[in-house]
């Protein structure tokens, strides 16, 4: 059954592409529930069917297996002009023989409003968009980011239950990316409507969502929110795509919670790790650059290594450090001002956690 | 001594201008063509139209509008006043009706035909392009005695219905506007077909979608989204369907017999059995401002297209 309160939700969906023994299951048994009026991220790498997924939702594509629910109803076999879903295409897909102020009625007029409340919206939406100006012009006559906000515009102009984008900021350059981001949120906020926004890029996910769900080959590995995802990655993927990552081997010495492992060089640490498991023998610890302390007071703890490179980022400090053994570690440190008591390739280091900084991501 | 380099600019102008007047030289056999096989006789036809005719052929270089009068008018042989040529009207009449027709005809079965073909995948799209091409290969009578041998009473299609005993009397196809309209939509559909296929393949086809999404059935995707888009593809495939239609002349004779003449039929009578060479002549050139009236309205459409 469905709870209050959830706009989409995908049940048990797959999608089969070719026929055996050419087969592609570009997704595979995938269920999620998107919170009304939530901003919520499907990210992943390429390839992850995380497209086809929204495609779905938009009803471009019938899932193979599963059904589609739009606040609580069945829309799986609705055709997409019979769904309150509007999308934001990766190209735009700006009809180039309308101008901005047309392509922005054009769901509209499809919907039968009349001509005085589609040109409220329509100037409503412009407004929103910051295209006020623009409104007499063709699709041609704009830059990249211009058409990206009539795109924007002439999807919410019919106030759909769920906007989807496909990833719509990845043709803009990093400036106006960032400044999207932004704008995209506030638009999120001041309509209500929810928001599906597809993207490759992690940072993105991050600073946009209020949850992510994390995918790869044709499922959902993880849903939560970007703190979660950050802080408690499920398991390697997740850790690895999102933010950056390293990854020790180690060997649980007492399970409990936290559990103490036994890295490479014998020395003994405490580890967290998700509720509900049981780690026990070989195991993979992650812990994040940033929670890697260089030369801890006294050095307790007893891991140590050589610095073998260093990249200097202004505010941060990269340092490559080789644990001997073939394990290596990234550690990001605040870089002081002045440049002193900066780490230089070859000096000796001893290596210290943050408290709760491992974490066992696998057997 | 010391020679000063140009100005900047100056050898570059001046290698230009030697380049133009080059490239002008190039292209004299192409202005003398143009001069003696279009312009001066296209200019003797004019000249032509404003003389009376002579007993057997040719001209009395007499001046007179007579020929530009008879296109409309018919002089009453006994008290010499004017009335309306109705035969001509009707010939005039049939042209027009009969080469928009075939212009829709060719719209209705090219917009299908290109869209498949746009939609195949690019090998396969260059094997049905060769196929639509092959008409062109082959002489127009033989293409139009084709069409005959399929049409005419103990042709393929009615010696079909009879076997099949759909009818019990052939079909008369044969000697009617049908037959010249089913000739003329057969031969020109390639001209129809391929401005077609190459809007349609550039069109892009998530606008489909875009149009789906913005609550557009198919009907409103197809009226709102794709013929918009498509629409200088369709205005230069009716051009160039209607401008032959309107001329035409080997079709019209062969399968319209001698009752259903068009424009093409009638000046071809007029330089010879009619021997009335002025009035072939200014019908001539009336078909001529016929076709450039058609021809404005095609560039008027395209440059409003591109202003947009």
């Amino acid at each position: 059954m469905t709870n209050e309160g959830v706009a989409i939700s995908a049940q048990a969906v797959s999608k089969v592409f070719g026929t055996a023994p050419n087969e592609m299951r570009a997704l595979d048994a995938v269920s999620v529930d998107i919170r009304r009026n939530e901003f919520f991220t499907l990210l992943g790498p390429s390839g992850c069917g995380k497209t086809t997924l929204l495609r779905m939702i938009a009803g471009f594509e019938a899932p193979t297996e599963g059904a589609i629910l739009l606040e609580g109803a069945d829309i799986t076999a609705e055709p997409p002009f019979k769904r309150p879903v509007n999308t934001v295409f990766q190209s735009y897909a700006l009809f180039p023989h309308l101008t901005v102020s047309e392509n922005i009625a054009f769901g509209l007029e499809m919907l039968g409003r009349s001509k005085a409340e589609t040109e409220t919206a329509v100037r409503e939406m412009l407004a929103l968009v910051r295209m006020e100006e623009m409104s007499g012009r063709l699709p041609a006559q704009l830059s990249g980011g211009q058409q990206q906000r009539v795109a924007l515009a002439r999807a919410l102009a019919p106030r759909p239950s769920v906007l989807l984008l496909d990833e719509p900021l990845s043709a803009l350059d990093l400036k106006l990316r960032q400044q999207m981001q932004i704008e995209l949120k506030r638009m999120q906020r001041d309509t209500g409507i929810t928001f599906i926004f597809v993207t490759h890029d992690q940072e993105e996910a991050l600073t946009m969502s209020d949850r992510i769900g994390v995918m790869n080959g044709g499922k959902i590995l993880q849903v939560g929110s970007p703190q979660e995802i950050y802080n408690r990655p499920v398991n390697r993927f997740v850790a690895s795509f999102i933010g950056e990552s390293n990854f020790l081997d180690a060997e649980v010495v007492e399970s409990g919670r936290p559990a103490r492992v036994k890295l490479a060089g014998g020395v003994e640490m405490a580890a967290d790790y998700l509720e509900g498991e049981t780690p026990s023998g070989k195991v993979t610890v992650t812990v994040r650059p940033e929670q890697i302390v260089l030369d801890p007071a006294g050095g307790a703890e007893g891991l140590a290594g050589k610095v073998t490179n260093t990249l200097y980022f202004g505010t941060d400090l990269y340092c490559y450090i080789d644990l001997g053994g073939g394990t290596e570690l990234v550690a990001r440190t605040p870089a002081s001002a002045g440049g002193e008591g900066l780490h230089k390739v070859g000096d000796a280091v001893n290596i210290g956690f943050a408290p709760g900084a491992l974490r066992i991501v696998g057997g | 001594m010391t020679r000063k380099p140009p100005e900047p600019g100056v050898l570059e102008a001046r290698l230009e201008a030697t380049r133009v007047k080059r490239n002008w030289l190039l292209s004299l056999p192409a202005l003398v063509l143009l001069l003696v096989g279009a312009s001066g006789p296209l200019l003797i036809v004019l000249v032509y139209s404003f003389m009376e005719p002579g007993d057997y052929s040719g001209v009395v270089w007499k001046p007179t509008f007579d020929a530009w009068v008879q296109i409309f008018f018919s002089r009453d042989i006994f008290d010499d006043t004017l009335g309306l040529a109705d035969a001509h009207l009707t010939i005039f009449w049939r042209s027009v009706r009969l080469s928009l027709l075939t212009t829709l005809i060719t719209i209705a079965f090219g917009l299908p035909t290109a869209y498949f073909i746009a939609t195949r995948p690019g090998r396969a799209r260059v094997f049905w392009l060769f196929l639509i091409t092959i008409p062109f290969w082959t002489n127009l009578l033989v293409r139009t005695f084709a069409i005959l041998e399929m049409i005419r009473s103990e042709g393929l299609i009615n010696t079909w219905l009879q076997n099949l005993g759909l009818i019990s009397e052939p079909l008369q196809i044969m000697y009617t506007d049908t037959a010249v309209l089913i000739g003329m939509a057969y031969v020109y559909l390639p001209l129809m077909v391929l401005p077609l296929y190459a809007a349609i393949e550039r069109f892009d086809f998530r606008l489909v979608e875009a149009g789906y999404d913005l609550y557009a059935n198919r009907w409103q995707v197809l009226r709102r989204v794709i013929l918009p888009i498509v629409k200088p593809g369709i205005v230069a495939g009716s051009i160039l369907v209607f401008v032959p239609s309107l001329g035409a002349y080997v079709t019209p004779r062969v399968l319209g017999g001698g009752k259903n003449m068009m424009i093409g039929n009638f000046i071809e009578l007029q330089f010879g059995q009619g021997r009335n060479w002025p009035l072939g002549s200014s019908l001539s050139i009336l078909l001529l401002l016929i076709v450039m009236v058609a021809l404005l309205f095609y560039v008027r459409v395209s440059t409003r297209e591109s202003e947009r």
